[in-house]
C-alpha cells in the first residue's frame, strides 16, 4: 500500500534486511513516545494556558472515541497480516452498529456486542468470498462491502427500528454497560489534578480519565490488543495467518492452507469491525444505533493502522492519537485546538532538533517551515472556525501519514490476488 | 459474438442475481416482489420521472467518468465526492459574483469547477507521488474536510446568504445559466447533459486514441511493463488525478446551472460514491457507465414508487450494493471461464489433447479494456 523502504521490526520471513543499528525494544520506544506525548501536552498546556489540554474530562472522551477506531484498526490489521485489504471496514462497521442496537436492545449489551461482531463477521465472509474464492480486486470489493453495509443497515433499520421509535433513521434507546470507576485512585488524582500544579497536576488529569467511568467495552478492546500480539506473533496459527500476508506461494509450498487462513483472518477482521460498531452504539454518550453514526471510523481505523507500521502497539498509539483530537475537539472546541496547535509547535521543534543533529538537512527545513507555518496560525486566529474543528481527526490522519508513511513496511503481499496453485 | 458475450453477459448475470436476492429480501418481509417492480416500471411513465433520470444519469455518468479514469490505471479516486463539493460551492461563489455577458459567464463558472476539482484532486495526488501516502485513505479523508469547507464557504458572514431558515450562495445570475430542454409537463431536460455526453465521447477518443491514453492503460494493466517502455509512473499519477478530478469538478455543474443556481447546506451531496459504483458497473467503459448511470438513476428514482405498494424504497439500495458487488464476481468469472477455453483451444490447435494442458501464468491484474 504504501512504498516500502527500511524496516524497524523485522517480520521473520523477509529477507535479507540489510542489518541496521541496534534499536530499543518496542515497549521501551512505546514509553518514550508515550513520554514525550505527556511532555509535549503539559508544556503547551502551560504555555498556553488551556488546562482542557490535559483535563480528564477530555481523556475520558478520547478514550470512549479511541475505542472504534482501535477495533476497525485491529480488524484491519487481522486482514491485511493475511494479505487481504480490507476497505470494507466502514460497511463493516455499520452492519455492527445495527447488531448492537438490534441485539442489545432485546438482550442487553452483551448480546448487543455478541451480534455486533456476529454481523460483523458475515460482512467479513462476503468480502473473504469475493476477494479469496473470485479474485476480486480488494479495493473495488471493500468500496462494494461500503455501499451494501449502509444499504443492508438503512433497510433493516427501516423495516424494524422505525415501528419501535418511529423514527427510520434511529434504534430506540439501548441500555449501555455499566461502568466503573477505580474509586480511591480516581479520588485522589481528582485531588492533585485540582491542585493545578504544573507537571503533575496534567499527569493527574490524563491518568484519572484513563481510570474513571471504565465500561467493560473499554476492557474487551485493551484486551484485545496484546490477545492479537499473541495469536499473531506467538502461535503456530499466527505465524502460518502472516505468512499468507507476506508469501503466500512460499506458504502453499510449506503445506500452509493459505485459502482457510485468509478466510479465518478476513472473517476475524470483520468481527472486529463489527464491534468497533458496537462500540458507538453501546457507547454512553449515544442512544443507539443512528444512520451515518460511523462517520468514515472505519477508514480512520485503517489509517491508525497504517500509523502503526501494521503492528498492534504502533496501533494503540494511532487509536490513541485519532481518539484524542477527536475528544478534543468534542469537548472543547476550537480555542483548545489552537492550543493543541501550539503542541504540534512544540512537537515540530522537537523534531528539527532531531533531524538537525542526524544532519538530515531537508527533513529539519521541512519540519522547520511547517513549523512556522502552523505557530503563524496560532498566532494569527483566536479560534478556528467552527466549521472546521470537526474534522481535526481527519486533518490529524492525514499530517500523520504524510509524515509518517515512508518508514513503514506493509505485509509483502498485501493486496495482492493469489489463486491456489499460483506458484507451480 | 463470444466478445460482446463476454462483456454483456456479467452485468446481466449481476443484475439477475440481485433481483433474486432482493426479491426473496422482499419475501420474507411479507411483500410481493412482482408488484414492486412493476410499480417501478409504470413509475417512469408517470409526471416527470423519465425526464428526472436522464438529469440524475448526467450527474452520475461525469462522476462514473471521473472515477473510471483513476480506475483504468489501478488509482482508486474515492475522493470525487469532495472533489465536487469543493467544485460547486466554490464555483457557486463565484458565479453568484460574476456579471458578465451571457454564455461566456457559464464557461467561466464551468472552468473555476474543473480548476478546483482538479486543485483538490491536486493534494492526494502530490501526497502519493512524494511521499507515498495511500490515495484511498487520504481522499477518504479530503471528502470528510470538505464537507468543512463547504459549511464555511456558506457561512453568513463568509459568502453565504441567508433565505429565511436556509443557508447558500448568492443566487447566479441568468447570464451563467444554462437552459434546459423543456417537455412541457414532462420536466426539463438540463443543458448540460449534452456536455455529459460530449465527456464521454472525448473519454473514448483520450482512452483508446490517444498516447497519453495508451500510457494510462499500460500502467493499470502492468506498471512494470510500462515502467520499462519509458512511461514515467509519478506523471501519469499526478496528470490521471487531475484529469479525474477536474471531470469531478463538474460533477454538481447541471444541477447547479440548470435548476439550482445556489449551492447550499443542503444541496445534494454522495455522487462521488454513486460515481464509483457506476465505474464499477460499467467497467470503465464509456458506454457501460452510461448504462450504469441511467440504471442507477432509474433504480433511485422510480424507487419513489415503492412507498404507495408498501414496501420500504431502501430495498433499491440494497439492490445497488448487491449489484456491484456480483457485478465485479460476475467479471471475474466469466474471464476465468474465458481463460481456461483460450487454454483448451491452444492445447487443441497444438495436438496436445492427452497430458496435463499447458498452463499460462495468469496475469494478476485483473483488468479488460
Amino acid at each position: 500500500m504504501t512504498t516500502m523502504t527500511s524496516n524497524p521490526a523485522a517480520a521473520p520471513l523477509t529477507v535479507a534486511v540489510p542489518p541496521r543499528r541496534r534499536k530499543l525494544p518496542g515497549w521501551a520506544s512505546g514509553m518514550i513516545w508515550v513520554a514525550l506525548a505527556v511532555a509535549v501536552l503539559t508544556t503547551a498546556s502551560y504555555l498556553t494556558g488551556v488546562p482542557q489540554l490535559t483535563s480528564s474530562g477530555t481523556t475520558q472522551t478520547a478514550v470512549v472515541l479511541a475505542l472504534p477506531i482501535l477495533l476497525a484498526g485491529l480488524g484491519g490489521l487481522w486482514s491485511e497480516r493475511a494479505g487481504v485489504v480490507n476497505i470494507g471496514l466502514e460497511g463493516m462497521m455499520i452492519f455492527g452498529t445495527w447488531g448492537a442496537a438490534y441485539g442489545g436492545y432485546y438482550w442487553g449489551p452483551w448480546a448487543g456486542l455478541a451480534c455486533a461482531a456476529a454481523f460483523g463477521a458475515l460482512g467479513g465472509l462476503v468480502h473473504a468470498i469475493a476477494t479469496v474464492t473470485f479474485g476480486v480486486n480488494h479495493i473495488v470489493s471493500g468500496v462494494a462491502m461500503n455501499l451494501l453495509g449502509a444499504g443492508i443497515a438503512k433497510y433493516l433499520s427501516t423495516l424494524i427500528f422505525e415501528p419501535l421509535s418511529h423514527n427510520p433513521r434511529s434504534s430506540p434507546t439501548v441500555p449501555k454497560f455499566d461502568t466503573y470507576s477505580a474509586s480511591g485512585l480516581s479520588d485522589w488524582l481528582q485531588q492533585l489534578e485540582q491542585q493545578q500544579r504544573v507537571g503533575i497536576s496534567d499527569v493527574a488529569g490524563l491518568l484519572r480519565g484513563i481510570v474513571t467511568g471504565v465500561s467493560p467495552m473499554t476492557m474487551v478492546t485493551i484486551a484485545l490488543v496484546p490477545i492479537t500480539f499473541l495469536v499473531l506473533w506467538r502461535t503456530r496459527f499466527g505465524l502460518r495467518l502472516r505468512s499468507c500476508g507476506e508469501n503466500p506461494v512460499a506458504a502453499e509450498s510449506l503445506g500452509v492452507n493459505v485459502y482457510l487462513h485468509k478466510y479465518v483472518a478476513v472473517i476475524a477482521s470483520g468481527a472486529l469491525a463489527g464491534m468497533a460498531g458496537a462500540a458507538l452504539v453501546l457507547n454512553p454518550g449515544q442512544s443507539g444505533y443512528l444512520e451515518g453514526q460511523t462517520n468514515g471510523r472505519g477508514y480512520i481505523g485503517l489509517a491508525a493502522m497504517i500509523f502503526g507500521n501494521w503492528r498492534p502497539g504502533g496501533l494503540l498509539g494511532g487509536a490513541a492519537l485519532f481518539g484524542y483530537s477527536d475528544g478534543l475537539q468534542l469537548s472543547s472546541g476550537g480555542k483548545t485546538v489552537l492550543a493543541l496547535i501550539y503542541g504540534a509547535v512544540l512537537l515540530l521543534a522537537v523534531l528539527v532538533i532531531v533531524q538537525l543533529v542526524r544532519r538530515k538537512w531537508l527533513a529539519a527545513s521541512v519540519g522547520f517551515v511547517a513549523a512556522g507555518g502552523l505557530y503563524a496560525v496560532y498566532w494569527s486566529v483566536d479560534s478556528l472556525p467552527t466549521e472546521f474543528t470537526p474534522y481535526l481527526p481527519h486533518f490529524v490522519t492525514l499530517i500523520v501519514l504524510t509524515v509518517a508513511s515512508q518508514r513503514l513496511r506493509p505485509p509483502a503481499a498485501d493486496g495482492f490476488i493469489y489463486r491456489r496453485g499460483q506458484g507451480d | 459474438m463470444n466478445l460482446l458475450r463476454g462483456k454483456l453477459m456479467p452485468p446481466l448475470l449481476a443484475i439477475v442475481f440481485s433481483a433474486l436476492l432482493c426479491s426473496v429480501a422482499l419475501v420474507i418481509s411479507g411483500s410481493n416482489p412482482g408488484t414492486a417492480l412493476s410499480a417501478m416500471v409504470s413509475q417512469v411513465g408517470h409526471g416527470t420521472t423519465a425526464v428526472d433520470i436522464v438529469n440524475s444519469a448526467s450527474v452520475y455518468y461525469l462522476a462514473g467518468l471521473a472515477v473510471a479514469i483513476g480506475f483504468k490505471m489501478n488509482l482508486f479516486n474515492i475522493g470525487v465526492e469532495g472533489q465536487f463539493r469543493v467544485a460547486a460551492v466554490t464555483a457557486a461563489v463565484v458565479g453568484g459574483a460574476l456579471r458578465l455577458p451571457p454564455v461566456l459567464d457559464a464557461i467561466v463558472i464551468l472552468l473555476v469547477a474543473v480548476l478546483t476539482g482538479a486543485l483538490y484532486a491536486a493534494i492526494p495526488a502530490v501526497l502519493k507521488v512524494t511521499r507515498g501516502v495511500n490515495e484511498v485513505i487520504s481522499t477518504i479523508m479530503l471528502n470528510a474536510i470538505a464537507m468543512g469547507i463547504v459549511a464555511y464557504m456558506i457561512r453568513p458572514d463568509v459568502f453565504g446568504v441567508l433565505h429565511g431558515n436556509n443557508i447558500s450562495t448568492a443566487e447566479i445570475p441568468t447570464a451563467g445559466q444554462v437552459p434546459g430542454i423543456s417537455f412541457g409537463s414532462g420536466g426539463t431536460v438540463f443543458g448540460l447533459v449534452i456536455l455529459a455526453a460530449a465527456i464521454g465521447v472525448g473519454y473514448w477518443v483520450m482512452m483508446n486514441r490517444s498516447r497519453f491514453g495508451f500510457e494510462l492503460r499500460a500502467s493499470g494493466e502492468s506498471p512494470t511493463a510500462a515502467t520499462a517502455g519509458g512511461v514515467n509512473a509519478k506523471k501519469m499519477v499526478l496528470t490521471a488525478m487531475l484529469l479525474s478530478g477536474g471531470i469531478a469538478g463538474l460533477v454538481a455543474m447541471p444541477e447547479l446551472l440548470g435548476r439550482d443556481h445556489s449551492y447550499g447546506i443542503i444541496s445534494p451531496a454522495g455522487y462521488g460514491f454513486t460515481g464509483i459504483a457506476v465505474a464499477l458497473l460499467g467497467r470503465n467503459h464509456p458506454g457501460g457507465v452510461a448504462f450504469g448511470a441511467l440504471l442507477w438513476a432509474f433504480l433511485d428514482k422510480s424507487a419513489l414508487a415503492l412507498d404507495n405498494v408498501g414496501v420500504p424504497k431502501e430495498i433499491v439500495t440494497i439492490m445497488q450494493g448487491t449489484i456491484v458487488l456480483s457485478v465485479v464476481v460476475a467479471y471475474e468469472i466469466v474471464r476465468r471461464v474465458e481463460l481456461a477455453a483460450e487454454q483448451r483451444r491452444v492445447g487443441r490447435e497444438l495436438g496436445n489433447t492427452g497430458g496435463t494442458p499447458p498452463q499460462p501464468a495468469v496475469a494478476s491484474a485483473g483488468g479488460e479494456s
